[in-house]
């Protein structure tokens, strides 16, 4: 699937829930989903400023694509941070710079959370940019 | 005057937020607003907006008595011997601050101690952090227990001759416990060492007397009282703001300027600088006169009814862990609650109560060593105002549980 389809595919999956405790749900499990991050990569500099919960992200490249990796210990945080590495983990510096990041708009996401939180997303968006254009 | 008469004078509590009745449980942050307050702004904005205390014309003169109104309505309030000893500013943390800065001057020096406790806001840590730096002096700090209470026993060793002040919160922001700030100034007095009492929350909750606390600084916010955002008393004793010099210089707080040398205004004058937020400052007045409304026997068993209630239910639930936790009867806490949820990360619950209409306050609450003390990364914290109803409070729990549902 490329970028783009993924990034669809999202949007129309969360178009499906129209309450709002629906769409935690989702995430919540997504959160829980999330493969093992190893407890000694939790440092500082993996740590992503600008939430209220705390992120870390860990990235690695495999055959030029970035793999990403990455841990909160609020769970709707965590999946909100899942549904964005399964869009871009493992994709090309390329694909993912080619991608207006307005998936995380287009679902809701950005508005709804609170403040501080947007601020937490605009974080990791923007580091995982910067990654991909290192 | 019941419940119902209280809610209808605050136009915010019958809006609704995502579809839902909104539950504002935030009040410890800010309170809302009744109409009378926010009529009051309009009036002097809309008919008497002027300078002052300077100009003679009418519109100045207006504005002028709906400001030294308010400073009646607030030496009433407190108990204060005199209107000279109410000082207005933008806020507690302003007024705290102020005192820092301008005692600091006339009475700290290297070597110096000041005393702050570990329950203290920010605001109550830092301003007295600047003035140590400042002035080469040493921040002391009385530790809580376990409970949340204030270690009494401790204060006599923190105590003695190069102490210089002592700043302790009537009522933490996070503990929500009364702390006999009496004894503490009995205490702090008998070794010469005045207090500041930092009521943001005391004002709020406690018919505060300040003649009778004898304490030498009492601070509060007006936002949290009912009052317009941006306003702030200072109470000190005269002998102390004879003594201090002022925080801010220019406009109003002059007696004389000359280029070799300026003279200050009188008590209150020398510490209001600049242009004053009259207009907001003027609500204190229809603001106090609401709490006055509140003071009524009927609401109060009413209010404490929802405090026993969500206290029982705090205590007893064992996934969470309250903070302040009272020692003899309930009347030691107010209706304001900091928790944790055992494997819950309280930014998740914030953001579900959210969504169902509940607005409650989650993050480290501006007490970060407080935070540090009891080894968590924040809490959540329900504050409940005089105008939220026992209805609210059982809403609130069943929404709480249900969070925690989704989320275990």
């Amino acid at each position: 699937m490329t970028l783009i389809e993924a990034e669809n595919a999202i949007i129309e999956e969360f178009s499906m829930y129209e309450e709002w405790l629906d769409k935690y749900e989702y995430l919540i499990e997504l959160g829980k989903s999330l493969q093992d991050y190893p407890e000694e990569a939790k440092t500082d500099d993996r740590l992503i400023k600008g939430c209220q919960s705390r992120v870390w992200l860990d990235y690695k490249v495999e055959d030029g694509k970035i793999i990403f990796n990455a841990d909160s210990d609020a769970i709707i945080t965590k999946g909100i941070i899942s549904l964005l590495i399964g869009l871009y983990s493992g994709r090309t510096p390329e694909e993912i710079l080619s991608s207006d990041f307005s998936v995380v708009e287009k679902i809701g996401l950005k508005e709804n959370l609170s403040p501080t939180r947007a601020n937490g997303l605009v974080s990791m968006i923007a580091k995982i940019r910067e990654v991909a254009g290192y | 005057m019941n419940i119902i008469d209280i809610r209808s004078k605050f136009p915010t509590l019958s809006r609704k937020v995502y579809g839902k009745d909104l539950v504002y449980f935030d009040n410890a942050a800010t309170s809302q607003r009744p109409q009378s307050v926010l009529d009051e702004w309009n009036r002097i904005t809309a008919e008497s907006n002027a300078n002052i205390h300077r100009a003679v014309h009418r519109l100045a003169d207006e504005a002028t008595q709906a400001y030294e109104q308010a400073r009646d309505s607030v030496k009433v309030f407190l108990n204060a011997d005199a209107r000279e000893e109410i000082v207005f500013t933008s806020g507690t943390t302003a007024a705290i601050n102020l005192v820092a800065f301008s005692y600091g001057e006339a009475f700290v020096g290297e070597g110096d101690e000041i005393i702050v406790t570990e329950a203290e806001h920010h605001s109550n840590i830092v301003p007295w952090q600047m003035m140590c730096k400042r002035r080469g002096a040493v921040l002391k700090v009385l530790p809580v227990d376990d409970d949340g209470h204030l270690v009494l026993e401790k204060l006599d060793e923190l105590l003695n001759e190069k102490t210089k002040i002592l700043a302790v919160t009537h009522i933490s922001n996070v503990l929500g416990i009364v702390n006999p700030v009496q004894d503490i100034v009995r205490i702090c007095h008998s070794k010469g060492v005045p207090v500041l009492v930092d009521g943001a929350q005391g004002a709020v909750h406690c018919k505060v007397d300040v003649q009778d606390i004898d304490c030498d600084f009492y601070v509060f916010s007006g936002h949290k009282l009912y009052a317009a955002t941006g306003t702030g008393v200072l109470y000190g004793k005269r002998k102390w703001l004879d003594a201090m010099p002022p925080y801010m210089g220019g406009g109003e707080m002059v007696g004389n300027v000359s280029f070799k040398e300026t003279t200050y205004a009188p008590l209150p004058m020398k510490f209001e600088a600049g242009t004053q937020n009259f207009a907001s400052t003027a609500t204190l007045k229809p603001a106090l006169e609401l709490v006055n409304l509140l003071n009524n026997n009927e609401l109060i068993k009413y209010n404490d009814g929802i405090r026993d209630y969500l206290l029982d239910y705090f205590r007893n639930d064992l996934r969470i862990r309250l903070f302040g936790v009272p020692r003899g009867t309930s009347d030691e806490k107010i209706p304001l609650f900091s928790f944790v949820v055992n494997g819950v990360h309280h930014e998740d619950l914030a953001l579900i109560l959210d969504k169902m209409g509940v607005a409650v306050r989650s993050g480290q609450m501006c007490a970060e060593p407080l935070m540090d003390r009891f080894g968590v990364t924040g809490m959540l914290r329900a504050s409940i105002a005089p105008y939220n109803t026992m209805e609210e409070a059982e809403y609130f729990v069943k929404c709480l549980n249900k969070a925690i549902d989704m989320l275990i």
